[in-house]
């Protein structure tokens, strides 16, 4: 069925008024909210492959006791950069990815609101990655773990540039986020269809928004906090020397006060995922949307009070320990609720079994054992006993992956027809999911075992009569089915990508707009931006009302009022251009000039100014 | 407007290249650390003394030389670098100056007036390693090796808390 | 009682196991306490999983049912009833986590054994501290206490964080650079139990391990008088060799040996060194192979450490630990 000639008309002016730039130089000076979102997904997986290697490498060493595949000083460098990696660069750049990709379009307009600014954001996170991993490539990665506990990660027991490049990719990636924290938040807010009041918002939406805000405090905490790190090793300030009056604990509280909020910021997106799942499998919008939307928001508020449970054997007074213990224990009320209105939304319909419900399913299963083992460790004398053992591995590995990555698994394959146009392979995701599932549980499931007897964490071999041998084994075992789903994912998303069957604009039925465009959107989004009157907008029987109006020969956007999405006014927003990426150039040089020579700072500062300027000034004109 | 691009691309490549070897280049001599060292004793090793400090540079033997400072006890004549019954070895110059090859030697075989000779008691690596710290201690020099806890040029004691 | 006994059974092919490396093997009433928290979470929480997993089985295998009003409802009141249930058996579970804390973390009265633990880079100095102080005992890597009497640790660190542990009496307590922290001991039974570092701390964070003997106590004040005493002398002429080899090399340098002069404090005092079970924290046996292996080469064997290699020519070393064998 053609399309009418004033449709065809106004889709022509559209494109050529959103159009992007083909080749390399077009990638460059790409502003689209498609482009930069699918870009992080896609870098966060090269991390993600990277991680993985490592951590193979780690349970290779593992498998046997005494194994010498690795020396001490590898290992430490080894174990440092699998959990920089998977932290920094893919767990939380994934879900800005996927942020960055939907939000826009669930909320119906026509991109975020601060372009190039987004396109800096992307820039930034790239370069922090190639600097980490080519020093690590030179014989220089950080060593001293994640989380860098000083005095172990101080000038005197940390020498040379090693943790200096944690300390920099900590401002490379966090400004990264806080930058695309800025652009979700303004665009939930502003730029939402008119008629979609906050509470018809899809849930998802609400996932990003709580999980973006959360950001905004959680960041400026590690960028202080590394920052402060990097003035005791550089310019020889005495935060954290208690020789000279610093506080070690001060790290401590300091980093944990970002790195407890972090994995929340990880997760909450995944709750979002596993909402449009349900309610597009189910075909039924998820129950208690009012009591899940508060469960959110309680979650981020708990998430800011949990810290200290990382810190519970530094000998801190019982009772400030004990509150720590309430909030830990209470933090799995509002998720809890989240998983019961789930229950309840799949409770009477007659659920489609396609491979996203199925990741849903191993989320349920994985995510509540992980609550488990939380709960134990939330417990003052339980977590004295397991606390940097393995049991803590295996607890973080089932919900960082059972409660972060099979959710983006599903929702990868929930929105791959949407992002590409093609449908992946229904086969090749069963068999995925289960290498993923029995491989997953066969790797971190004997950790907790492990835990209990004694092994603790981030050694890099043990003595072979100590009674761990066969855990380990089995352990390093899994690694392998692991590592064989993990393939078979990416062999089904690049098999679909070419051969995949063309996929429709709607597959599943789902009821949020951005199933009401095509697959793959058009740069512009929608040919006119829907009315929404309420929360499943493509269930409402009808066809959707739309404005018109909007300008077709500028990059216009529609501004709504922040509680009613009733329209304001019609705004201009920023073209593509090259000065975000030379800016973000010219600033990464100044960073990572001042892990060597501090005069490097200042000058990258001074230099990106006149990228600044020109970005804020030059209007490219299509 | 496709020239301005072009030269943009070349400076990229430039200005990534310059990265690339900037992050690597220093970054392997000054980060690597070998742990299973051979370990001749100073006694036979003199002999064949090698003519320059294989640490040169070496962030890791900095700090160990400043471990193996205090462990030998170096510290109880020259303090931090201030001196005390030794000469302060954060002088401009020294009186037997400021070679690594003249260093070593004064530490393997002494020196007249108190410099005690080390051979047969410190393997030749470690020596090496003290050498390393020593000319970190250089007043004028920016420290190679960030100052770590208290007492780097203060002629004090074990390291104690100040409170 | 019997909730161990039926979890312990559940257990059972775990407990395959060396049993006496572990949190579940338990050799005092803290960790008896912290062993039977852990099971009532456990099973509180294993309770409340399974339910979930076995509603959301219904819910994803039961029949299509139309919407009514009357469904909205009744699901609404079952999603209220779990989160007020799950509430309060989370506060069941808060209360019961307080209660044990304070248990296991009772004030001890002046009649405790005080021990000082400093934590180095990858080896432990023990101290039993005495009035008078030159009768205090200074030993590493192997600490004997009284059975039926309460420890005091005072634990700090001389470098980086460290971490006391030994799973089989209570939880685990941080030794931290200019601050001291304190933990309890309460050893019920006889036995030897295996401590180890639980906080990563550089290279041989993996072989930071130490030896816990607990002992009958009139065996204890055997031990301490014994240690108490400077080193014992050399045996015969090949021991007297040996100790004049410890005096010439560069051991003198780091580890002291009381009345013979070697004052050293930055490595283990090797005063009774032969009265110890293990060598390198907890790594090897005490015997004279891998003594001499260690004194040889301890890189190749826990690389890292601050011990360098020491290529004594062969009747040396082996006088040398002909000496060291014979210090009781």
């Amino acid at each position: 069925m053609s399309a009418p000639a004033w449709e065809e008309k106004e889709r022509a002016e559209l494109a050529r008024t959103w159009h992007e730039r083909e080749g390399i130089l077009g990638r460059i000076v790409s502003v689209d909210h498609k482009t930069i979102g699918r870009r992080y997904i896609i870098t966060a997986f090269g991390f993600f492959f990277l991680g993985g290697i490592e951590a193979l490498l780690i349970r290779l060493q593992l498998a046997v006791p005494e194994n010498r595949i690795l020396n001490p000083d590898l290992y430490n460098q080894i174990f440092t950069m699998h959990g920089t990696t998977m932290m920094f660069f893919f767990a939380v750049p994934v879900m800005l990815g996927l942020g960055l990709y939907f939000v826009p379009l669930m909320v119906g307009t026509r991109n975020i609101p601060f372009p190039r600014l987004n396109a800096v954001g992307y820039w930034f996170y790239l370069f922090g990655g190639v600097y980490l991993y080519l020093q690590f490539l030179g014989n220089g990665g950080p060593d001293a773990g994640w989380f860098d506990y000083v005095p172990l990660a101080s000038s005197q027991y940390s020498t040379g540039h090693r943790v200096d490049a944690w300390v920099q990719i900590i401002n490379f990636t966090e400004i990264s986020a806080l930058i695309v924290a800025a652009s979700i938040i303004v665009t939930v807010f502003k730029q939402r269809a008119p008629g979609m009041s906050l509470n018809r918002i899809p849930l998802f939406v609400w996932a990003m928004l709580v999980s973006m805000v959360m950001v905004i405090f959680a960041m400026p905490a590690v960028i202080f906090t590394a920052g402060s790190l990097n003035s005791d090793r550089t310019i020889g300030t005495h935060l954290f020397n208690p020789a000279e009056g610093g506080d070690l604990l001060l790290w401590q509280h300091t980093f944990w006060f970002f790195g407890h909020p972090e994995v929340y910021i990880i997760f909450l997106p995944a709750l979002g995922i596993i909402s449009s799942i349900l309610s597009a499998f189910c075909r039924r919008e998820v129950f208690g949307y009012t009591a899940m939307v508060l469960a959110l928001v309680a979650t981020a508020f708990l998430g800011f009070s949990l810290w200290v449970h990382h810190m519970f054997a530094t000998g801190l007074p019982q009772i400030g320990e004990s509150f720590f213990t309430a909030a830990s224990l209470m933090i799995a009320i509002p998720t809890g609720v989240q998983m019961f209105c789930w229950v309840a939304t799949i409770w009477g319909s007659r659920p489609r079994w396609e491979p996203p419900l199925l990741y849903v399913v191993a989320f349920f299963l994985l995510f509540l054992l992980g609550g488990m083992t939380g709960v134990m460790l939330a417990s003052v004398p339980m977590d004295l006993q397991v606390h940097d053992t393995f049991f803590v591995v295996g607890h973080l590995h089932y919900v960082l992956i059972g409660g972060a990555l099979f959710p983006v698994l599903g929702g990868l394959t929930f929105w791959f027809p949407k992002m590409t146009g093609r449908m992946l392979s229904r086969r090749l995701g069963f068999w995925s999911l289960g290498f993923l599932f029995v491989g997953f549980n066969m790797t971190f499931f004997p950790m907790h075992e492990l835990g209990f007897h004694g092994m603790p964490r981030r050694v890099y071999t043990y003595l072979p009569d100590k009674g761990w041998n066969f855990w380990n084994l089995v352990s390093s075992i899994g690694t392998v089915l692991l590592a064989i789903g993990v393939v078979l994912f990416l062999v089904n998303v690049l098999r679909s990508l070419y051969r995949g069957a063309r996929a429709p604009q709607n597959p599943w039925g789902a009821e949020t707009l951005e199933w009401a465009t095509e697959s793959p959107p058009p740069v512009y989004n929608f040919l006119r931006l829907p009315v929404v009157a309420s929360r499943s907008p493509l269930w409402e029987g009808k066809e959707l009302p739309v404005v018109t109006g909007l300008a077709l020969d500028r990059r216009e956007v529609l501004v709504t009022g922040a509680l009613d999405g009733a329209p304001s006014h019609r705004e201009e927003v920023p073209g593509p251009s090259p000065w975000p990426f030379v800016a973000s150039i010219t600033m990464s040089v100044g960073l990572i000039g001042s892990v060597f020579n501090v005069w490097w700072l200042p000058a990258g500062f001074v230099v990106s100014i006149p990228p600044a300027v020109a970005w804020y000034f030059t209007e490219e004109k299509p | 407007m496709c020239s301005p691009f072009r030269s943009l691309s070349r400076l990229r490549d430039v200005l990534l290249l310059g990265g690339v070897l900037l992050a690597v280049g220093p970054g392997c001599q000054r980060s690597s650390r070998t742990l299973l060292e051979t370990a001749p004793m100073s006694a036979k090793a003199e002999r064949d003394r090698p003519a320059r400090n294989p640490y040169e540079d070496n962030a890791y033997a900095m700090t160990e030389g400043q471990r193996l400072y205090e462990w030998y006890n170096c510290s109880g004549c020259h303090a931090r670098g201030g001196g005390g019954i030794g000469p302060p070895l954060m002088a401009k110059t020294w009186r037997y100056g400021k070679e690594p090859g003249g260093i070593y030697t004064s530490i393997v075989e002494g020196r007249p007036n108190g410099m005690p000779s080390w051979r047969g008691k410190m393997p030749e690596y470690q020596v090496w390693q003290i050498v390393t710290y020593v000319q970190t201690l250089d007043a004028d020099r920016s420290i190679a090796s960030p100052p770590g806890p208290r007492e780097e040029h203060m002629q004090a004691g074990e390291g104690a808390s100040s409170r | 009682m019997r909730r161990t006994a039926w979890s312990a059974a559940l257990l059972l092919p775990f407990t395959a196991c060396r049993a006496s490396y572990s949190a579940l093997d338990t050799a005092s009433p803290e960790a008896t306490r912290i062993t039977n928290l852990h099971w009532l979470i456990l099973w509180v929480t294993g309770v409340v999983s399974l339910a979930v997993i076995a509603a959301l089985a219904i819910a994803l295998t039961r029949r299509r049912t139309a919407e009514t009003r009357a469904g909205e409802g009744r699901r609404a009141r079952a999603v209220a009833a779990a989160a007020i249930v799950s509430t309060a058996l989370l506060l069941w579970l808060l209360t019961a986590s307080v209660l044990a804390g304070r248990a296991v973390a009772t004030p001890v009265g002046p009649g405790a054994l005080r021990i000082q633990i400093v934590g180095h880079q990858w080896w432990w100095e023990v101290r039993y501290p005495a009035d008078p102080p030159s009768d205090t005992v200074i030993t590493a890597n192997e600490i004997h206490v009284p059975v039926g009497r309460a420890v005091l640790l005072e634990l700090s660190s001389t470098d980086v964080i460290h971490s006391f542990w030994v799973p089989n009496l209570n939880g685990k307590k941080d030794l931290i650079p200019g601050r001291p922290t304190r933990h309890l001991l309460r050893p019920e039974r006889t036995g030897v139990f295996e401590g180890r570092c639980a906080e990563f701390c550089g290279y041989q964070h993996a072989h930071m391990g130490f030896v816990l003997i607990a002992e009958e106590p009139d065996r204890f004040a055997t031990w301490l008088a014994s240690e108490r005493r400077p080193a014992s002398e050399p045996i015969d002429a090949a021991a007297r060799h040996g100790r004049e080899v410890f005096l010439s090399s560069a051991c003198v340098s780091c580890h002291a040996i009381r009345g013979i002069g070697a004052f050293g404090h930055k490595a283990p005092d090797l005063t009774h060194l032969a009265s110890r079970r293990t060598i390198g924290s907890a790594m090897l046996p005490n015997t004279d192979g891998p003594l001499a292996g260690w004194i040889v080469n301890s890189q190749h064997i826990k690389p890292g450490n601050h011990m360098p290699p020491n290529l004594l020519p062969a009747d040396d070393l082996l006088d040398l630990v002909s000496y060291l064998r014979g210090l009781r």
